[in-house]
């Protein structure tokens, strides 16, 4: 996990000497943040910055020195002019301390080292040692402390203590107890975050062990992230455990898309499949978490179902060229007043735009996007569960209400006054038009990732890329502007989805659009788009940019 | 009822003043008919500022182990506090070699009650809660009667004595765990959570105490002593003892001795050769001293012949340095601690030439790693190492660098820890490897670590909850 956390507005500065250099802290810095701020990194394993202290690991003690006070009840200065320090004679946890005028830090002095060198010895004699077969091997704090700072050989004789191993505790954790060093983040995330105090300790002393209460389960939308703050093996994902090893993932930032808040996350991959996505701290967005709705939303892309090359007239035409200008010269065949669009709120700002410029050059009036609503909660996941609702909006494809043309759409198909419709990564079944409606339509082109009910009645389908798979740009429900990176390639044929709508306005009208980059697209955009004056797809950041609407 | 126990001649009973009396009951007519709740009349005409600096006045030190000074820990109330301020008994007595508090609340618990109301007068609490160990649900009982018929006499509840004071006492009994009688530790029991011992800083129970609240956690006996400082005046009551050791304590004593048992004495009036000696008869016969934990089983033990350097100031008021055995420590706080131990809780467990220490320091891991809360690291698995170690030693497994490795592991609990529990459960094995290092070298010869033998029990001990 990341370690910064947020420190207070600046209201009061103080003078910290770290490991013998004065720096200054906002007041009410934790010494821990301190002197990661100042370059020495403190190993923890209990502290997390969004959740309580408890101070159990002991993991993260220094050496502390209070400023030496004369009779005259001011710090006395040494030769430096800088106050001379009273060093405390046993160390202490810097997780819990926050800085205070003149105070004195030792991180890595001869007690310090013996401490940390203590503290692993103790947390190492009861693990069981398990590297080569527990899935954390690679990203285990108390494997990588142990390198950095723990004793080389054991002392231990005795035979360790024997906890429950593979437990199911909820539908998508793993827990193994003997790994559990018993920081107790976990704990503390399911009550302080998730509200859901369903984990616990049960029993004393080195026979402590994690649980879940009688008849409950750890199944809360929230508990995928108790494995990302576990430092240890203790809880794994039962989706992602063996099926990689960590550091063979390539890793990729981006952020979800399975609802309008944008949980950035970082995707993991390795040759051209996404094995698991984490979330990836963000103070506007997501904090450090994600819920797993979010994060398992994503198995569908490694499907042996998607769809590979496109379809024109009913049959497959490998040739990208000609499938896109026989679509376009099936829909330049219907008046535009016989044509609707829908476009989808799963597309990224880029394709919203090349959307719009389609329904200009076919003088498509008819369009909307299809909204997906259902069940939120007052942490991250929001009822609104397309990405980029915002993004639409923005660009012009729905009005302020999304989906209030949708009915409109569905009678006008039913009355047969609508013979074409484009439907970009939605089913229309979904608006309750039952597939011999769709038959009725004379044209009827699509984009889609997987097969449904409308790529069965389509004669032009169009296979596009999922959120991995592609660049761009979404706006999340409080207008912030985040960025999509290609994690993994789009099997088969399938294209990105701005180079198919590009293509396909392209041969309608018969003259290039220039746009040879998904950047040339963004530029294109901002340049149309007072709201994006001035940005560029890098100049998001991996973090985003809050765009000025509401 | 026990049997009547007349007191030593050497014993200055005061808060032991109606134990084991003939007739007395524990009711609140005896009390009364005793002179009892008089002292509350009178601290009520007090203005609360008073109590607190007689209490100061009189250098009272706390008496449940620290020896931290009553005064200044009520001190640490800022004044004119807006937030509510608990008081509770801490009548959690369970360090090993200890039975004092048991005795007030069995037989004289208005006492206690007593020096309660007066505490919470002082302190401006009305709601005081009686933390009890699960242990003792006798004493539960006795307390319940005792504060039901305080309030029917006006002594408690509303409107007290027609001061106009409030105050509620509340019972409530622990479920048998030892680190309840941490400070922290009971006041999240008393939360109804896991008695996890809390962090300090920044959680001070003066500061943030029961429910983020400023609270003073007194020991039974300590509370009692207010009663008697408020009758005598702090002056008066730090003239027993000795400066910065004032008042009686009470002892007791344990182990290889002929009248094993409890008195209550001024504070180093006595040296610990006279309290086995003459108060409880010395050895059995034949038997020669081997070693005593001076202050509950916490505490570091002294080796028989030992000697000790003391400072100490001369009729003139200069320094000057004497040598003393063992037996010639004087029972107070401070000779205590500069000997390498502590006056602790009183609990004095005197072992005899027959005793195995190795055996001795065995049984005393066995209580610190059932009882180690586990919620910190050197204290969790370092008090089940030790355990591990000594229980390998007696099975005849002892290799030669074992001695070591138990001072190693008991130095890297001690100063490391949340709480208190870490210096408690790794000074035993300090000392005792330290100051009989013959006995356990005698069983660490091995050159190489023996087979691990079978594993056994482990899972079923899971099972068992220990």
């Amino acid at each position: 996990m990341s370690t910064e956390a947020t420190t207070p507005k600046p209201v009061e500065l103080v003078n910290v000497q770290i490991d013998g250099v004065w720096y200054q802290f906002p007041k009410g810095t934790k010494v821990i943040e301190a002197c990661s701020q100042a370059g020495k990194f403190i190993p923890r394993y209990c502290y997390h910055p969004r959740l309580s202290t408890p101070g159990n690991c002991r993991m993260c003690m220094v050496e502390l020195g209070m400023p030496k006070m004369g009779p005259d009840r001011k710090p006395e200065l040494g030769p430096d002019g800088k106050p001379i320090h009273n060093w405390i004679p046993r160390p202490q946890i810097s997780c819990a301390q926050e800085v205070s005028e003149g105070l004195g830090v030792r991180t890595d002095s001869k007690m310090v080292q013996d401490a940390r060198k203590g503290v692993l010895e103790f947390l190492l004699i009861n693990h069981p040692l398990d590297c080569p077969i527990c899935d954390q091997a690679g990203e285990c704090r108390l494997q990588e402390f142990s390198y950095d700072f723990g004793p080389a050989k054991t002392r231990f004789l005795e035979h360790k203590v024997k906890k429950p191993k593979r437990i199911q505790i909820g539908p998508r954790i793993t827990l193994d107890d003997e790994r559990c060093i018993l920081c107790s983040r976990c704990v503390r995330f399911m009550r302080e975050v998730a509200k859901d105090d369903v984990i616990g300790i049960v029993n004393r002393g080195s026979y402590s062990t994690i649980t879940c209460h009688p008849n409950k389960t750890l199944d809360s939308n929230y508990s995928l992230n108790t494995v990302d703050i576990c430092p240890v093996g203790a809880l794994t994902s039962t989706d992602f455990r063996f099926k990689m090893r960590v550091w063979f993932l390539k890793e990729t930032k981006s952020f979800c898309t399975s609802c309008a808040t944008g949980c950035n996350t970082v995707i993991g991959a390795r040759e051209n499949l996404m094995y698991r996505q984490t979330p990836r701290e963000n103070n506007d967005v997501n904090e450090s978490w994600m819920c797993d709705y979010g994060r398992l939303n994503f198995h569908y892309l490694n499907s042996p179902d998607r769809l590979l090359a496109p379809v024109a007239k009913g049959v497959n035409e490998p040739d990208w060229t000609a499938a896109l200008t026989a679509t376009a010269s099936a829909l330049k065949s219907l008046p535009p007043s016989e044509v609707a669009l829908i476009a989808s709120g799963k597309m990224t700002n880029e394709e919203l735009f090349l959307a719009a410029g389609l329904t200009q050059a076919l003088g498509i009036m008819l369009h909307d996007i299809v909204p997906h609503t259902d069940a939120g909660d007052d942490i991250l996941l929001s009822t609104d569960r397309n990405p980029n609702t915002a993004g639409a909006k923005l660009l012009g494809l729905c009005d302020a209400n999304a989906g209030s043309k949708l009915p409109a759409i569905a009678d006008g198909i039913r009355g047969g006054t609508i013979k074409g419709l484009v439907i970009l990564g939605e089913d229309a079944t979904a608006l309750g038009l039952a597939e011999s409606e769709l038959r009725k339509l004379e044209v009827l082109v699509t984009t889609a990732m997987l097969p449904n009910l409308t790529t069965a009645s389509a004669g032009y389908v169009l296979p596009g890329s999922g959120f991995a798979e592609k660049r761009g740009s979404m706006v999340n429900k409080s207008g912030r502007l985040q960025r999509l990176n290609r994690a993994i390639q789009a099997p088969g044929l399938a294209r990105d989805d701005w180079e198919i709508l590009t293509g396909l306005t392209e041969a309608i009208t018969g003259t290039s659009l220039g746009l040879a980059t998904i950047e040339d697209v963004f530029k294109a955009m901002s340049a149309a788009t007072p709201a994006l004056t001035g940005l560029s797809l890098s100049k998001i950041g991996d973090l985003g940019v809050q765009l000025p609407i509401a | 009822m026990p049997a009547p126990r007349i007191p030593h001649p050497r014993e200055k009973r005061i808060v032991f003043a109606n134990i084991d009396r003939e007739g007395y009951t524990p009711d609140i007519a005896c009390y009364l008919r005793n002179g009892g709740y008089e002292d509350l009349k009178k601290a009520v005409k007090m203005a609360p500022a008073e109590i607190v600096a007689e209490v100061k006045t009189s250098s009272l030190r706390g008496r449940g182990g620290a020896g931290f000074p009553c005064g200044v820990k009520w001190g640490f109330i800022r004044p004119g506090e807006t937030k509510p301020i608990y008081l509770i008994c801490n009548a959690d007595e369970s360090e090993p070699g200890t039975f004092k508090d048991r005795y007030i609340i069995h037989q004289d618990p208005h006492q206690l009650m007593e020096g309660m109301i007066i505490s919470a007068f002082a302190l401006n609490v009305h709601l005081a809660y009686l933390y009890i160990r699960g242990e003792f649900p006798q004493g539960a009982q006795i307390l319940e009667q005792a504060i039901a018929e305080a309030k029917e006499k006006g002594f408690l509840g509303k409107n007290i004595l027609g001061t106009g004071f409030d105050l509620e006492i509340y019972v409530h009994r622990g479920a048998g765990a030892y680190i309840c009688g941490e400070e922290t530790g009971l006041i999240e029991s008393l939360e109804g959570k896991r008695a996890y011992p809390r962090i300090k800083p920044p959680y001070f129970p003066a500061v943030l105490g029961l429910y983020q609240c400023p609270t003073i956690v007194n020991n039974v006996e300590t509370l009692c002593h207010v009663k008697h400082i408020v009758r005598m005046g702090g002056a008066e009551y730090a003239k027993i003892g000795k400066p910065n050791n004032t008042g009686t304590r009470i002892v007791g004593v344990s182990g290889d001795v002929v009248k094993p048992g409890y008195f209550e004495i001024e504070v180093g009036s006595m040296t610990l050769g006279e309290l086995i000696n003459d108060l409880c008869g010395g050895l059995k016969p034949g038997r020669t001293l081997k070693a005593i934990i001076p202050g509950g089983s916490s505490a570091k033990v002294f080796r028989a012949g030992e000697k000790f350097k003391i400072k100490s100031k001369a009729a003139d008021g200069s320094m000057v340095e004497t040598e003393i055995g063992v037996l010639d420590i004087p029972l107070d706080f401070d000779t205590m601690a500069a000997c390498g131990s502590m006056a602790g809780s009183g609990g004095v467990i005197v072992m005899d030439d027959t005793r195995d220490m190795v055996e001795a320091l065995n049984n005393l891991n066995h209580f610190y790693a059932h009882e180690s809360c586990g919620q910190c690291t050197p204290c969790r698995e370092g008090s089940l190492w030790m355990q591990k170690i000594t229980d390998r030693l007696l099975a005849g497994g002892g290799v030669e660098s074992d001695p070591g490795l138990l001072e190693s592991v008991s130095n890297n609990i001690a100063g490391k820890t949340i709480c208190a529990f870490g210096e408690a459960c790794s000074w035993p094995t300090m000392s005792f490897v330290a100051k009989f290092p013959e006995e356990f070298a005698a069983r660490a010869k091995k050159q190489v670590p023996p087979p691990t033998p079978p594993e056994f029990l482990s899972e079923t001990l899971i099972g068992a909850g220990h």
